[in-house]
């Protein structure tokens, strides 16, 4: 079953639950054992044209470990990008040069249409605050890893749940699983109405929070994400609120034993340092299982898995 | 008997009438069907007295008959919007607009973030509200409602 062979990934909408189960079991296999030369004889370009750290490095981890090579940039100051060249013309020129396109840019909608000029297929490494699909399978994976299943869990979002766009990602995928949400966010950063109403649709279960205190108890998944200064209109309810969303290792006692953080990172000081001896930390180990989660794209996106 | 209603514009021998097109949106309607690269004739009036519009506009074209999915692109500036085939000074057919799923390079994306509004890409969207308009862009997925929109 070959079914996202040739096909970009640009938006998370655009595989069906059993392609991402697909994919979650690829990367299984992949963590059982990482080195399998199936990408010898193949380039993969990866065209950063904003900067990103873990994305890159992990997507260039994942073709090294596939025995493929990559071709790109990782800042578009040194491309003809910066002589003005149009995103068309250069995904078109790139297209020759290789099998597979990564590609991060800083404009919503670009990989989508970089898909459509494109020769070989596209996966988009983050549009702008659009999508930023193998974050959200990377997200998928560790939850499943760390519950054991997908169905059923109950999930609390923190943060910035306003313009964060893993947080909308990881809702929509998860719909597909009977999930309980709760959403925590300060007021200026609630959840957009559009996915309530997505939720209300399906007759998911959803509770919204201001107060960040003793409510995690009955979470299976807590997914923390960084309140950004600059997405405050008044600077003074950003110093309020700064604080107010922060984990700190005396609020996991009562927490259930299977119980997980997630982070997309990079963190701030959303969650306290003294949460990361925990068990229950589990961010940096889901960085990691996003290498096996990109492979397994990879090699499905080319037909070799 | 003979109290016909005096005509604001003048009938037509063969075309298409749009009635009920609001008056603010007159040029937006005219520009969506390209009415300016038309040679046959073409009569408007606007600032028309309408129970229902307030002000109302209606555009005769001569010896024109168009596709529904053309003139369905209009119905995003005028829903109302009433068609009358004429043919031999007697309306042979009357058709009323709809909106159509699929909106095709009429429509600006309201998100400046938008890659369509950085390089030359044909906009596209897809509607998913009928009654008070609102698409979501194909490249972007922001919603554009009908108070943001802006026809290209």
């Amino acid at each position: 079953m070959h079914s996202m062979k040739n096909k970009s990934l640009v938006s998370i909408t655009d595989f069906s639950k059993e392609e991402y189960l697909r994919i979650l079991d690829l990367a299984g296999e992949f963590e059982r054992k990482p080195g399998q030369p199936l990408l010898q004889g193949y380039i993969v370009a990866t065209l950063f044209f904003e900067p990103s750290t873990r994305t890159r490095l992990s997507f260039e981890s994942a073709v090294n470990r596939l025995g493929g090579k990559i071709i790109g940039f990782s800042d578009s100051a040194n491309t003809s990008v910066s002589k003005g060249e149009t995103l068309n013309d250069t995904i078109k020129i790139v297209s020759n040069y290789c099998d597979l396109i990564v590609m991060r840019h800083p404009l919503e909608g670009s990989a989508r249409y970089a898909s459509e000029v494109s020769g070989v297929p596209v996966i988009n490494a983050g549009d702008g605050a659009n999508q930023h699909p193998s974050q959200t399978l990377l997200d998928l994976y560790s939850i499943k890893k760390t519950q054991g299943r997908l169905d059923n869990l109950c999930i609390y979002l923190v943060g910035d749940l306003k313009y964060g766009r893993t947080v909308h990602s990881l809702i929509m995928a998860m719909s597909k699983f009977n999930t309980t949400f709760h959403f925590i966010s300060p007021e200026e950063l609630k959840i957009p109405n559009e996915y309530k109403i997505y939720l209300d649709s399906l007759g998911l279960k959803y509770f919204e929070h201001s107060d960040f205190t003793d409510i995690i108890d009955e979470a299976d998944i807590v997914y923390m994400t960084r309140v950004q200064k600059e997405r405050f209109s008044d600077p003074i309810e950003y110093e309020k609120t700064k604080n107010a969303y922060v984990l700190r290792a005396d609020m996991l006692k009562k927490s259930k034993p299977n119980m997980r953080i997630l982070h997309p990172l990079p963190r701030v000081n959303e969650i306290h340092t003294d949460v990361d001896p925990s068990e229950k930390a589990y961010y940096f180990t889901q960085a990691l299982n996003g290498v096996y989660t990109r492979q397994a794209i990879i090699t499905s996106i080319l037909g070799l898995k | 008997m003979n109290d016909k209603k005096q005509l604001k514009v003048s009938a037509i021998k063969e075309g298409t009438v749009i009635d009920h097109i609001p008056a603010q949106n007159l040029f937006k309607v005219i520009s969506i069907l390209r009415l300016d690269k038309i040679h046959t004739q073409i009569t408007f009036g606007t600032n028309l007295e309408s129970k229902r519009l307030g002000s109302k506009a209606i555009i005769k074209i001569s010896e024109i008959f168009f596709h529904d999915a053309e003139i369905n692109k209009i119905a995003l500036v005028a829903p109302d919007a009433k068609l009358n085939i004429i043919k031999d000074y007697e309306v042979v057919e009357k058709k009323v607009v709809e909106v159509p799923d699929e909106i095709v390079g009429i429509v600006k994306c309201f998100n400046p973030q938008c890659i369509t509004n950085h390089e030359k890409i044909t906009t596209r969207f897809t509607v998913v509200n009928k009654k008070e308009v609102s698409m979501k862009c194909h490249y972007c997925e922001k919603i554009t409602d009908s108070e943001h929109m802006e026809i290209i």
